[in-house]
């Protein structure tokens, strides 16, 4: 038998169930690997200890009855945990620890799973490379000089190499995807009001979402569904039923149409992404869909619309860190100075980018320029996918229009660092499910993600068709270990 | 009655000065608990206990808008006979401050849930329709205490999140008078319908007051001063006595008037700059993305139109039609709801004219001497009614009742258990009473004999010599037909 941290999170649940292995051995197999891991950087806090005296009592009162019973899971330290320290990857949040569990964890928590560790993110969620996070930079298994992607960097890494059976992320403009697709791991964002977003540090509220990231799309269609749901906490949560994703997943898709925008066919695109495309649609072709090309006429606009959409919000949602009711706190002599110097002090660069840009689009005399366009663009994305929607029943497209890049290499270059997120961030703007799900390699074995959108709350014909592309791609992780 | 003309001008070196007043009032929403979270609002509370996570802005916490504290607004919306929007949107207003825990203050900016509406004020020159703008929802700060240590500050988030109605006014006031009716009325109306307990000392009801002057005659408005959160009547007549004061002095002196928001001194009795148009906030206003619009169903509206309670302004129509009253009565009894409760209590089984007076009269006065509102109103409406029958009923005479009412002051004593007690029912015997009359003429046979000779005038002493002699007790009416009879 394999070693059980290289097991899928539905192999685990199976084997705990059926007593192959006991919570604990699952547990110390899971922190042993973590334990040998510092040099990926994924952990923020460990919670080991706790962990193994959950799973201890988990094998004493053996009750199966949760989807996740007994797996300890690690999760974005974006999620608020109850009396475990949660940084959201900022030092202004360095030394809290909430007195409150998040909807989405406690949700995992009641379907028999546990907490293992808060892992690594770009600050606030803010970045594609989780090289703004103040607890320093993420590796990818894949390479010591690449970077995992971000902002769930310190997940997906985690996640590929074995160090957590399954985690969670948050998704604002493809901080699920892009990691997901940079480490060959499945990446779902589900619809925006499908998990609540209650206890999550936010970033910008109209766009951030809760998914799952697993190493294959069982896993995915198992935790999706142990997170998901109503929630009335949240008022932009959305109160419909939960499906039963796990069981009602097949790859039998025959006869479904998929739509192939050729606005995703970018400027200087890499020839293996384009090939890796066509890939996708010879195996959607070879499971039976139709394939169908479609436009999305404004996709171009998405990404500037999405850096005035989200860095407003974020300017906004981030003025509580002040240093008046907890965080990070600096002296001054007045309140003004207090505020500017913990703030100085607290926020990282492309934090303070961003809340620059959105006090900026904001303010008054700029709001209509910016702000407003920038919605009645978001709309207008929105309609595109609505009028394919009519035609087709879900999309493809590359997941990222490059595999993982080197650490250093685009952090002094926002923008080519934003241009990461080009095929990931209309999705958010729209509100739609999307998932990337692993389908190959570039020219130096990293693997490359494809992304199938869907319509609204239709997180299973995405599920089904990445299954169909998952069995197709026989996709392997083919790493060398290299931090232990 | 003759009409008064209506006279507030200023009266500058160079020219006559109309006064323009805008009102924008912030009256706390009558709720168990605040307008996004499930904290309670109770006044007076220790410092920081009615916080939850959301009140004091805590990582990942999200508002979930209170249905009651919405209704209460709608109803308040139809109390001023304003438009009602379906839907309405909450917005973001971005500034920092340490008693403000999430950086931004949730209220409604573009989109608010009631649009323009009307308020009517009874004035000495007649009636007067104030116009209302808007009314929006929006959430309270917290408060900052500056005084309790020589190096810090301290913050108490209790008001954190209570829900406010902003309510407004179109500049349609004219002076500080008007003023004091328009709070009055507005506070009278939220009262009726329960949706503000219009309590200025506890903050429920304070209002940022917008003056500007103009010659008398001029159609344009002048520039005008803001000054913020005034929480008393009296403060905002003195700010406003004070402002225009000062504003006609810069003009006549050839000077212009800044757009600023000013701050009145209570000590001081004027108002001082506080920030200028140019320092001002740029709030940074956009819709939360953590709410959705708030869309109202129309069948909702209709329920609470439906469910309506009389409002002062129909309760004074009908005192007026039904009870016989004059305008100034009605006025007064309906100018507060527990007044006119009271009165309509007391006339369930007594003459409605008597109740007025002595409701109006006897009983306003112990309340003004003992600083009660009626509802902690010594005497209760049966009993004042009870001692008014018996005034009716000739039980005893209103002299009586009048020391009969100083003493129910007491306990709330129960009128007919006083007289019986004391032995002050009326005597309405005539055998009994001509037995003292009788005697009072013996007694005084030289008054007789001036009285028969033509001095009439003694009539008067006769009767005050026979009440003297029954402690107060005889019947008036019929100690002056017996005492007619007998001196003849």
């Amino acid at each position: 038998m394999s070693k059980i941290s290289e097991l899928s999170l539905t192999k685990i649940v199976n084997g705990i169930k059926k007593k192959d292995f006991s919570s604990e051995e699952v547990t110390k197999s899971f922190i042993d690997s973590s334990k040998k891991s510092k040099k990926l950087n994924t952990y923020i806090t460990e919670c080991f200890d706790e962990a193994l005296k959950f799973s201890k009592n988990f094998d004493k009162k053996k009750d199966y009855k949760g989807l996740l019973s007994g797996v300890p899971i690690a999760v974005k330290d974006l999620f608020c945990t109850k009396n475990v320290k949660t940084t959201a990857g900022s030092k202004i949040l360095h030394n809290f620890i909430p007195t409150y569990e998040s909807t989405v964890t406690n949700n995992l928590w009641s379907q028999g799973a546990f907490l293992l560790g808060k892992l690594n993110c770009d600050e606030f969620a803010m970045g594609s490379s989780n090289e703004t996070s103040f607890f320093g930079n993420v590796k990818n298994p894949y390479g010591e000089k690449l970077v995992p992607g971000g902002s769930s960097g310190g997940s997906a890494s985690a996640l590929a190499a074995g160090l957590t059976p399954a985690t969670i992320g948050t998704d604002t403009g493809g901080s699920i995807r892009q990691p997901a697709s940079f480490t060959g791991t499945v990446g779902l964002k589900p619809t925006y009001g499908r998990c609540s977003r209650w206890g999550i540090v936010a970033f910008a509220s109209s766009l951030d979402q809760a998914g799952p990231m697993t190493n294959n799309v069982e896993d995915s269609a198992l935790l999706l569904q142990a997170m998901s749901g109503y929630d009335s906490k949240d008022s932009t949560s959305v109160d419909k039923k939960v499906e039963n994703y796990s069981s009602n997943l097949t790859e039998k898709i025959k006869g479904l149409k998929i739509g192939i925008p050729k606005e995703y066919r970018v400027d200087k695109m890499p020839t293996e992404i384009d090939d890796l495309w066509k890939k996708g649609i010879e195996y959607l072709k070879d499971a039976g869909a139709i394939i169908k090309n479609i436009s999305l006429e404004h996709t171009m606009y998405a990404l500037p619309a999405y850096y005035i959409v989200a860095p407003a919000e974020a300017s906004s949602n981030l003025a509580r860190y002040d240093g008046v009711k907890y965080g990070h706190r600096a002296r001054g002599k007045n309140l003004i100075e207090m505020y500017e110097n913990t703030r100085s002090e607290g926020f990282g660069n492309e934090v303070k980018r961003r809340i620059l840009i959105g006090t900026y689009v904001l303010s008054s005399g700029y709001y209509d320029a910016y702000y407003l366009k920038a919605q009645k663009v978001r709309q207008l994305i929105k309609n595109d996918f609505d009028k394919a929607f009519k035609d087709v029943d879900a999309i493809l497209t590359p997941s990222t229009p490059s595999s993982a890049f080197k650490i250093g290499d685009k952090s002094d270059d926002p923008v080519s660092m934003y241009l990461n997120d080009i095929f990931t961030v209309p999705v958010n703007l729209s509100g739609l499910p999307a998932i990337s799900v692993p389908a190959g390699y570039d020219k130096n074995n990293l693997p490359l993600g494809l992304q199938l959108i869907g319509k609204a709350f239709d997180e299973q014909t995405i599920l089904n068709l990445s299954l169909a592309i998952e069995k197709r791609a026989n996709f392997k992780k083919n790493y060398k270990v290299w931090w232990s | 009655m003759t009409e008064k003309k209506f006279d507030y001008f200023i009266s500058g070196e160079k020219a006559k000065w109309e006064v323009i007043i805008g009102l924008e009032v912030h009256a706390q929403v009558l709720s168990q608990s605040k307008l996004f979270s499930s904290s309670s609002t109770k006044f007076g509370s220790e410092p920081n206990t009615q916080v939850s996570l959301v009140d004091s802005g805590f990582p990942g916490m999200l508002p979930v808008i209170n249905q009651f504290c919405v209704e209460q607004s709608i109803k308040t919306g139809l109390g001023l006979k304003a438009k009602i929007n379906l839907n309405s949107v909450f917005d973001r207003k971005n500034y920092f401050y340490a008693d403000l825990p999430q950086g931004y203050q949730i209220s409604q900016y573009k989109n608010p849930i009631v649009g323009e509406g009307e308020v009517i004020l009874d004035m000495p020159y007649g009636s007067k329709k104030i116009r209302i703008e808007r009314l929006h929802l929006e959430q309270d700060a917290g408060k900052s205490i500056h005084d309790m240590d020589p190096e810090n500050s301290f913050v108490d988030l209790n008001r954190s999140g209570v829900a406010l109605m902003e309510i407004v006014s179109k500049p349609d006031l004219r002076s500080p008078e008007e003023v004091n009716i328009y709070i009055k009325k507005l506070r009278s109306i939220m009262r009726y319908l329960e949706t503000c307990d219009g309590n200025m000392q506890e903050g429920s009801l304070r209002a940022d007051v917008n003056v500007s002057v103009r010659k008398v005659g001029d159609k344009k408005y002048g520039t005008r001063c803001e000054i913020k959160n005034v929480n008393s009547i009296k403060f905002m007549q003195a700010a406003i006595e004070y402002e225009a004061n000062r504003q006609v002095q810069l003009l006549e002196a050839g000077k212009t008037i800044d757009q600023e928001t000013r701050l009145f001194d209570t000590k001081k009795n004027s108002t001082r700059s506080m920030r200028s148009k140019e320092d001002a906030h740029d709030y940074r206003y956009f819709p939360d993305p953590d709410l959705l619009p708030l869309n109202l169903d129309k069948s909702l509206i209709d329920k609470l139109k439906k469910e309506l309670p009389e409002l002062p302004d129909q309760k004074k129509e009908r005192f007026i039609k039904e009870h016989n009253l004059s305008p100034y009565e009605a006025n007064i009894l309906v100018s507060e709801k527990e007044i006119s409760d009271y009165y309509e209590e007391v006339i369930k089984e007594c003459d409605k004219k008597l109740a007025i007076n002595w409701i109006t009269v006897e009983l306003f006065a112990v309340l003004n001497k003992k600083n009660l509102s009626i509802t902690q109103s010594p005497i209760s409406a049966k009993n004042l009614s009870s001692l008014i029958k018996m005034i009716t009923s000739g039980k005893i005479s209103g002299k009586i009742a009048k020391d009969v009412f100083e003493k129910m002051q007491t306990g709330d004593k129960d009128p007919k258990q006083i007289v019986e007690k004391e032995g002050l029912l009326q005597q309405s015997d005539p055998k009994e009473l001509e037995k003292i009359i009788v005697s009072v003429i013996s007694k005084n046979q030289d008054k007789v004999t001036q009285y028969k000779s033509g001095k009439e005038k003694l009539f008067g002493y006769f009767v005050g010599e026979v009440m003297k002699a029954s402690k107060g007790k005889a019947n008036p009416q019929l100690v002056n037909e017996i005492l007619k009879k007998k001196l003849h």
